[in-house]
């Protein structure tokens, strides 16, 4: 009950003019940047983190979370009208949502997209909300050995139940690790691969690489392949949105899965992309049909979208209390707590009570009011894809320019966002995913610093990973994932032999 | 019109800080910033020096000691080096002001980063920083069952800090030297960090600055061992349930006699004006005299001072002089 007060506290601290039309801002500039290819969720929130500096840390994570909550909207609505996934997270609403668009039942196909985001966060927030006050004492249990194995679970998590080929996945990674390496050691004090240039004496900067990795190879490929933004109209309706609320509780085993599954990946950091695709191929897998996935089946909207936006939400959590950002975009919402002088930690439920229980009730205000907003403006979005790519291409490498020229006020860094787009381009072309590359540029240097200090800790032993209870079950839960393929094939291969035996009789 | 009013400004400003002005620096009121002023933080989020600037800023702010908006930028990465670079490449922009620490004579020393503070304009000395000897609630009581204990442990005895090769690791290294204990330095990244692994038990002792670990030590997780001066800190009123700052013996009382003061100052990039320069001498000299300040000072347990001029030049050398030796004896100086 206790958490309950506390969220109402929460909404007081929300209920003023100031943030509420900070929220409808924030909103509407996350849903355009989740509209145009190339920007999303991670880009929009690094480019606009700057804009918020001057404001006070609840107000600004406010409006970056209503960026972010925008962004997850956005991205459905190009992947249900034009085939193009504003979002990675949204390629699985292609599926069965641009063949809905196809058969003119676009609308509908919008409406349950929206309606499926907003249970889908709800429940994750509804998650947070409970478990929150808890997540601090269990939080100072975290030294370096447990914190050395949550980030070996993610690398892990990665690799072996990554979709792509795992040593695609272990070449980036290890690509990202290294690169992470430059800079300042803080363990042993002294400076690495700096070549004695004193632009990289501060490290890459993970936004400058996102920006470059995802944005400006983005665009590299839109203009190689001379992409034709050709989209459906929409209109939506109040009869349209009331026939699909409806249907909504035929379709709750799916919505509750989905959901179970975005949060379950959104606190073991694994992100929206991995939820959506998950839940889209258990939608399938547990259907009575199979078959009309991928045709226009509404199911197939409900699903992915209902576990991204789960995780997504969800991914704010660990953030919060632990400092370990879920998704990229947590990863982003972090390192602007860090600029308003709040360090996430267990502490941060107890010294910044507004500002945790602020945003905790801005996620509930902020999903309501964004569902209202992206049912009202379909259209006008839609007419954002209609504008030639000749005149949006200049602008989105306008924008990432000042995003990355922004964040440490270096020239320097414009370059090694072209730098990184080259790179992201290259990745794309050979197929090489980039996730694991952001994660380990993330989480790298803090993984390092982690397994050294257990390992000055322990005085060099690695039984310290397995020391207690906690950190053994992590460990231990890492290196199966690690060898998740294996170990399933080998599962699936017993089940083989057992059933024909089961049947013989 | 414009003109007259900016006249009418200059002259109150003049009047306003004649009474603290010497009669030299007076002609110097001609400069004022006209962008917005930046505090540049040389460490992270949340720590010492972030939370200081942060007072300075609403200090000046709420005082109307300056009209140009103050804004504080942190530049903690390579652990501040950054931030060193940053001032260093900003030649002649008298918007940008570092708040400093003892990182500016040991980065360079330990990292071999191409600095060295004789290149920025110093401002004034504004505080000095103070170091106690803290473990966990639950841990020894006294310094000397807290060196038994260190001297006992057959696991190494980890003793947090921020940073590799700084004030944190050589306050350790020259406690080992004087008692014969041996620990297992654990650099975290800021002193917050270095707190909540505490409290957490991870380690079994820190050396943070009060003000990084005066949270938990309020809210009883952490025992205050022993303060690192030659003098007790002068705060009588209760910060604890039990205790003040002042209740806190030095580390010479309890037979560890080890010292070590760190330097708070302002300085601001190099081939600025003289006028530009006398701006922020007085500037902060105002803020020394404010409330917030002297609240701030006894919250944090900082030791009050101010020094400009000749005196901080002199003082600054003597304290580089001496943390060179330190950082030497502790074998710290990379070849």
């Amino acid at each position: 009950m206790e958490a309950f007060g506390l969220l109402m506290h929460g909404f007081a601290v929300l209920m003023t003019w100031k943030i509420i039309s900070l929220m409808v801002v924030g909103l509407v500039l996350g849903i355009f940047v989740g509209v145009l290819p190339g920007l999303g969720g991670p880009n929009g929130v690094a480019i606009l983190l700057p804009l918020t500096f001057t404001m006070d840390p609840t107000s600004a994570i406010v409006m970056l979370s209503c960026i972010y909550w925008g962004a997850l909207f956005g991205g459905a609505i190009t992947s249900i009208l034009f085939n193009i996934p504003g979002e990675a997270w949204s390629v699985a609403t292609t599926f069965d949502g641009y063949p809905m668009a196809q058969q003119g039942k676009a609308a509908e196909a919008l409406t349950a997209a929206f309606t499926s985001s907003f249970i889908g966060s709800l429940v994750a927030v509804l998650l947070i909300t409970f478990l929150a006050p808890m997540i601090s004492s269990f939080a100072l249990k975290f030294g370096p050995p447990e914190f050395f194995a949550v980030y070996l679970l993610t690398f892990c998590s990665f690799v072996g139940l990554g979709r792509e080929a795992k040593h695609k996945t272990v070449i980036s990674m290890a690509l990202g690790l290294l690169i992470a390496g430059i800079g300042m050691d803080t363990v042993s004090g002294t400076l690495r691969m700096t070549f004695g240039s004193t632009d990289l004496l501060r490290g890459i900067n993970f936004l400058v690489a996102v920006i470059g990795l995802f944005g400006i190879s983005e665009i590299l490929l839109t203009m190689e392949e001379r992409l034709a933004l050709r989209g459906h109209a929409a209109k939506i309706s109040l009869r349209t949105v009331l026939k699909v609320w409806m249907d909504l509780p035929k379709y709750w085993a799916t919505l509750l899965r989905s959901s179970v599954i975005g949060c379950w990946l959104g606190i073991t950091p694994g992100g929206a992309i991995a939820a959506s695709f998950m839940g889209y191929n258990l939608a399938k897998r547990f259907s009575k049909d199979p078959e009309s996935f991928g045709k226009g089946r509404i199911e197939g909207v409900f699903a992915p979208e209902t576990a991204a936006h789960a995780s997504g939400t969800a991914a704010l959590l660990p953030m919060l209390a632990l400092g370990i950002p879920g998704s990229g975009t947590a990863a982003i919402l972090l390192g602007g707590l860090m600029v308003w002088g709040l360090n996430p930690g267990p502490l941060l439920f107890v010294e910044h009570k507004d500002f945790v229980w602020g945003l905790i009730a801005s996620m509930y205000l902020g999903n309501v009011v964004g569902l209202v907003i992206v049912l009202t403006t379909v259209p006008i979005f839609a007419s954002i894809l209609r504008v030639p790519f000749a005149a949006v291409a200049p602008m989105i490498v306008v924008s990432c320019a000042i995003g990355a020229y922004a964040i440490q006020n270096a020239m320097f860094d414009i370059w090694l966002m072209l730098g990184f787009g080259v790179v992201g381009y290259v990745f794309k072309k050979i197929g090489i995913p980039l996730a694991p590359f952001t994660l380990a540029l993330v989480l790298g240097s803090r993984a390092e610093d982690a397994f050294r200090l257990a390992m000055i800790g322990s005085g060099g032993s690695v039984g310290v990973f397995w020391s207690n209870g906690l950190v053994g079950t992590i460990t231990t839960l890492a290196i199966t994932l690690l060898f998740w393929p294996v170990i399933d094939k080998a599962f699936s291969g017993v089940g083989r032999m057992l059933r024909p035996m089961a049947q013989t009789p | 019109m414009s003109k007259s009013i900016r006249a009418t400004a200059a002259l109150a400003a003049v009047l306003a800080s004649a009474p603290i002005l010497s009669s030299a620096t007076s002609p110097a009121m001609a400069w004022e910033p006209t962008k917005p002023v930046e505090i540049v933080v040389a460490a992270g989020a949340g720590g010492a020096s972030d939370q200081m600037a942060r007072m300075m800023q609403a200090a000046i702010q709420k005082n109307n000691l300056m009209k140009a908006p103050v804004v504080v930028s942190l530049k903690g990465g390579a652990s501040g080096a950054e931030a060193l670079i940053y001032m260093k490449s900003s030649d002649g922009d008298a918007n940008k002001v570092l708040i400093a620490y003892s990182l500016i004579y040991m980065l360079p020393l330990s990292a071999k980063i191409p600095f060295n503070w004789r290149d920025l304009t110093p401002v004034s000395v504004v505080a000095m920083d103070q170091f106690v000897l803290w473990d966990n609630a639950s841990g020894a009581k006294t310094v000397k069952e807290f060196i038994a204990a260190a001297k006992a442990a057959s696991s190494p005895f980890k003793m947090g800090g921020t940073g590799s090769k700084r004030e944190d690791h050589v306050l350790t290294v020259f406690m080992e030297k004087q008692t014969g204990a041996k620990f297992s330095y654990l650099p975290y990244k800021s002193g917050g960090e270095a707190a909540t692994q505490l409290v957490g038990n991870h380690t079994e002792a820190n050396v943070n600055n009060p003000s990084e670990n005066l949270e938990v030590w309020r809210a009883g997780q952490v025992r205050a061992l022993c303060v690192f001066d030659k003098e007790r800190i002068s705060y009588k009123t209760k910060v604890t349930e039990t205790q003040s700052w002042n209740d806190i013996p030095t580390c010479k009382e309890e037979g560890l006699d080890v010292q070590y003061l760190m330097l708070r100052a302002m300085f601001l990039p190099g081939k600025v004006t003289p006028e530009q320069q006398a701006f922020y001498v007085d500037l902060f000299e105002k803020v020394t005299k404010t409330a917030e300040y002297k609240d701030y000072m006894e919250k944090q347990a900082l030791k009050p001072i101010f020094l400009k001029g000749p005196e901080m030049l002199k003082f600054l050398e003597e304290d580089d002089a001496l943390n060179k030796s330190l950082m030497t004896e502790a074998g710290f100086v990379a070849k």
